[in-house]
């Protein structure tokens, strides 16, 4: 879909800030731009959509040189969200939604008819936003309208410029949640600029790390990993890079699906056998709905007869589609080495423990270097 | 009388501001382009020297010139293109700096989202220049409105001829009419432009 | 540089020019004023100028500090909107009414100038004040500086600069103003200019135009270097 041959780019002023990047994204690839401020990671997005000329080399899409179409046609059939926004202060959000299509020509009815579709799948109100001006809205909502724009003329491919850079945290991460989801309905060819290697490892299908102008690697994110090229791929992936497999892993994919259960009327006695014959130290408590309330855990067994009595209630739980990282620091808010997964009802899905990550993770380290 | 005077005083001023506006905000506009910062600033710095130089100077100096070119040196010619003249600082330097001043970030999402130079001007850097160049536009008619007075000398006729025969024949009465019309003229014409600056502000850039 | 050259040129020009009809002697039926009536006539015209600015420094610089001041702050809407109305009246309006107010005389044009100097000294006392970071204000008086040693270590010098350019916007606007002083008893180069436009005579309202708007340039640039050398060096541009 996307394809970078030998491009270079120096400006006038002598820097050289890609030096012969070559680089291939498949059709429906998300594929990261990683690097440091300054590695060229910015300047080899622009060139895609021409906001920056190369100096050499060939820019393909769809198998079409990019400089061979016009420059302004290229780019409203190329999705476009950068950090600062820039979204339009003086236009509606409809309007900005509106932009690409209103540059195409289409009749006002469509646009806006468009604009609501787009912020519904952003899960945005379109009747309660599309009249809105950019001011009137908070952080989290002006980086989904960027991206909505981005989407306004349903170009196959999109650039995004660290889009989710400039809000706080946990915002930050819903929305990346969202997007992905939005991604696998809609399949688009992405190229996604950012510094932060935990947003890479996230959201890439691909990354490119780039550093100095050049490609030092281009692989999947567990090669990054588990597989760096070199020194300087070991060493921006961090010491700590066991922790950031973590986010390649969903719960779902490790928890223990039908864990060994107890109810609230129950004997602690036959909670007990139910331990010693499984090997473990827990029990999850659940109610006759099967929604997860507490545990049991073995230093208690003595304190009383039935397991509501020895039972300690519990609220911290993670759903099946949560990655392992945000699990485990949920684990360790809780104190104990297991956490319950549950669905949108509360309900018992499963049970993640301590050993099924260390697990996890070898596995997948082992995967990548066998 | 005094209508005649008024209605005098506002026809130069506006013939003087609707001139002004055109070439300030056009040239305005020119210098705010890329690659021409130098020209810019060499652009504003002559309008800021013009600005120091007194306007009864200014009257002057362009007397002396008209004559020279065999052309009316006195009348409403030289008035108006000294009031032109005058008006063109506020005009150029708020028309230059507010296109200059646009974000560059929603520059760059429009040029990304494929908008060409001319959709760029018209659709983004107007609409969101448009208060301040109207801020510079209200503090030129003011400017404008004050030194036409001025211009009674040179012959141009308006509120400045109250006052001038009033101070030459000591008519207390004729300055009070003058001085108080011209003032009352400059306080109606700035309040109404302050208005018609907050309804020309797109909406989402209110406050 | 680019600006000292320009500024030299048309100071050239503009002293070239007074030079020049000065010594034509007679223009038509008219004499030229001579190099001593230019002397004495600029001397006044500055001299009016700089009663006018000094006294307008006075009241504009402590009133405008004044209005920031906490229990004060009511005041500056009415203080800095009264200005700011004033400025919009017209500068021959202002002076023409001195007239009947005061009578004719030097005092009437003095008045006159200090009004209509005073709003941009006021004006930016005001703001020089008001638009210091409060981040600024707030970690001085964390550090434990009292209220006076904040005004005079953190205020004073970061807004000395912005105080400086309405001393050096209200002079260059006096000169000009100063010209019209003449209509109601005060000296200065009005004198000639008018002379010249009641004539009808473009060289000799030059004689009196080309030495007043040299006076405006040369203060302006010179109030501009002030301006610079009171700016703390932090706060200079590269």
């Amino acid at each position: 879909m996307i394809r970078l041959e030998r491009v270079i780019k120096i400006y006038t002023d002598g820097t050289e800030a890609v030096r012969e990047v070559s680089l291939e994204v498949g059709k429906g690839e998300l594929c990261v731009l990683l690097g440091p401020s300054g590695c060229g990671k910015t300047t080899t997005m622009k060139m895609i959509n021409r906001l920056i000329s190369a100096t050499s080399g060939k820019i393909y899409i769809d198998g079409m040189d990019n400089t061979s179409i016009d420059e302004n046609e290229l780019r409203r059939n190329i999705g476009y969200a950068i950090q600062d926004l820039g979204l339009f202060p003086h236009m509606t959000v409809g309007d900005n939604i509106g932009t690409v299509p209103a540059l195409k020509g289409w009749p006002k009815a469509k646009r806006r008819k468009r604009a609501k579709e787009l912020l519904e799948l952003l899960r945005m109100d379109p009747d309660g936003f599309i009249d809105k001006y950019p001011r009137e809205l908070s952080g989290g909502q002006r980086q989904r309208v960027g991206v909505a724009r981005a989407l306004g003329g349903d170009p196959p491919i999109l650039l995004m410029d660290e889009p989710f850079g400039a809000i706080d945290p946990i915002t930050r991460v819903g929305l990346q949640n969202e997007f992905l989801k939005i991604q696998q309905e809609l399949h688009k060819t992405v190229i996604f600029v950012t510094h932060d290697i935990y947003e890479a490892i996230k959201m890439g299908d691909r990354i490119a790390l780039m550093k100095g102008g050049r490609l030092v690697q281009y692989a999947p994110p567990a090669d990054l990993l588990y597989r760096p090229k070199d020194e300087f791929v070991a060493g921006f992936v961090g010491a700590d890079r066991g922790l950031k497999g973590l986010q390649l892993i969903r719960t779902k994919e490790v928890m223990w699906r039908s864990p060994p259960t107890a109810k609230p009327e129950e004997e602690v006695k036959a909670g007990r056998e139910r331990m010693e014959r499984q090997g473990i130290d827990w029990l999850a408590v659940i109610d006759d709905e099967g929604r997860f309330t507490g545990w049991v855990v073995s230093s208690n067994l003595e304190r009383g007869q039935k397991v509501k009595e020895i039972m300690s209630t519990s609220a911290i739980v993670a759903t099946r589609n949560a990655v392992l990282s945000e699990a485990l620091s949920l684990m360790l808010t809780s104190g104990l080495n297991v956490l319950a997964i549950v669905d949108r009802h509360n309900r018992l899905e499963g049970v993640l423990t301590f050993q099924a990550i260390q697990e996890a993770l070898r596995e997948a380290a082992e995967e990548v270097t066998v | 009388m005094l209508a005649g005077w008024i209605v005098d005083h506002l026809w130069i001023s506006l013939v003087a501001i609707g001139i002004g506006a055109i070439l300030g905000v056009t040239t305005g506009i020119f210098i705010a382009g890329k690659g021409r910062e130098r020209t810019a600033e060499v652009v504003l710095y002559f309008a800021e020297i013009m600005m120091t130089v007194p306007s009864l100077a200014l009257f002057g100096l362009l007397m002396l010139l008209l004559s020279r070119m065999g052309l009316s040196a006195i009348g409403f010619l030289p008035a108006v293109i000294t009031l032109i003249a005058y008006g063109q600082l506020p005009i150029l330097r708020n028309t230059c700096t507010a296109i200059r001043h646009v974000d560059p970030a929603i520059i760059e999402a429009g040029r990304g989202m494929g908008m060409n130079e001319r959709q760029l001007l018209f659709k983004i850097k107007l609409p969101l220049a448009l208060p301040v160049i109207m801020a510079g536009l209200r503090n030129a008619m003011v400017l404008i409105i004050g030194i036409a007075a001025i211009a009674a000398l040179i012959g141009a006729g308006g509120l400045g001829v109250p006052i001038f025969r009033g101070l030459r024949n000591a008519r207390m009465d004729l300055i009070i009419i003058g001085g108080v019309s011209v003032s009352v003229l400059a306080l109606l014409v700035d309040g109404l432009m302050a208005l018609l600056e907050r309804w020309i502000t797109p909406k989402g850039l209110k406050g | 540089m680019r600006h000292q050259v320009i500024l030299a040129t048309l100071l050239t020009l503009l002293i070239g020019a007074t030079v020049w009809v000065t010594s034509l002697g007679k223009v038509g039926i008219y004499s030229t004023f001579t190099y001593g009536d230019l002397l004495y006539s600029s001397w006044a015209h500055f001299k009016m100028v700089f009663i006018a600015v000094v006294i307008a420094t006075a009241i504009g610089v402590p009133l405008g500090i004044l209005v920031t001041r906490s229990g004060l702050e009511k005041l500056a809407l009415p203080v800095i909107g009264g200005a700011s109305v004033g400025q919009t009246v017209p500068s021959l309006a202002v002076i023409a009414i001195m007239a009947p107010l005061l009578g004719f005389g030097l005092q009437s044009a003095i008045v006159a100038l200090v009004i209509y100097g005073l709003l941009p000294i006021l004006r930016n006392s005001y703001t020089s004040i008001k638009t210091i970071d409060p981040a600024i204000i707030e970690a001085a008086k964390g550090m434990g500086l009292n209220r006076v040693q904040i005004a005079r270590k953190i205020e004073l010098p970061l807004a000395r600069p912005v105080i400086m350019a309405g001393i050096r916007i209200s002079t260059v606007i006096t000169v000009g103003t100063a010209e019209l002083a003449v209509l109601v008893g005060g000296a200065g180069l009005g004198k000639i200019t008018l002379t010249g436009v009641f004539a009808r005579e473009a060289l000799i309202i030059l004689q009196g135009a080309a030495p007043t708007a040299a006076m405006a340039i040369a203060l302006g640039f010179l109030l501009e270097q002030v301006e610079r050398w009171m700016t703390p060096r932090g706060l200079k541009q590269a």
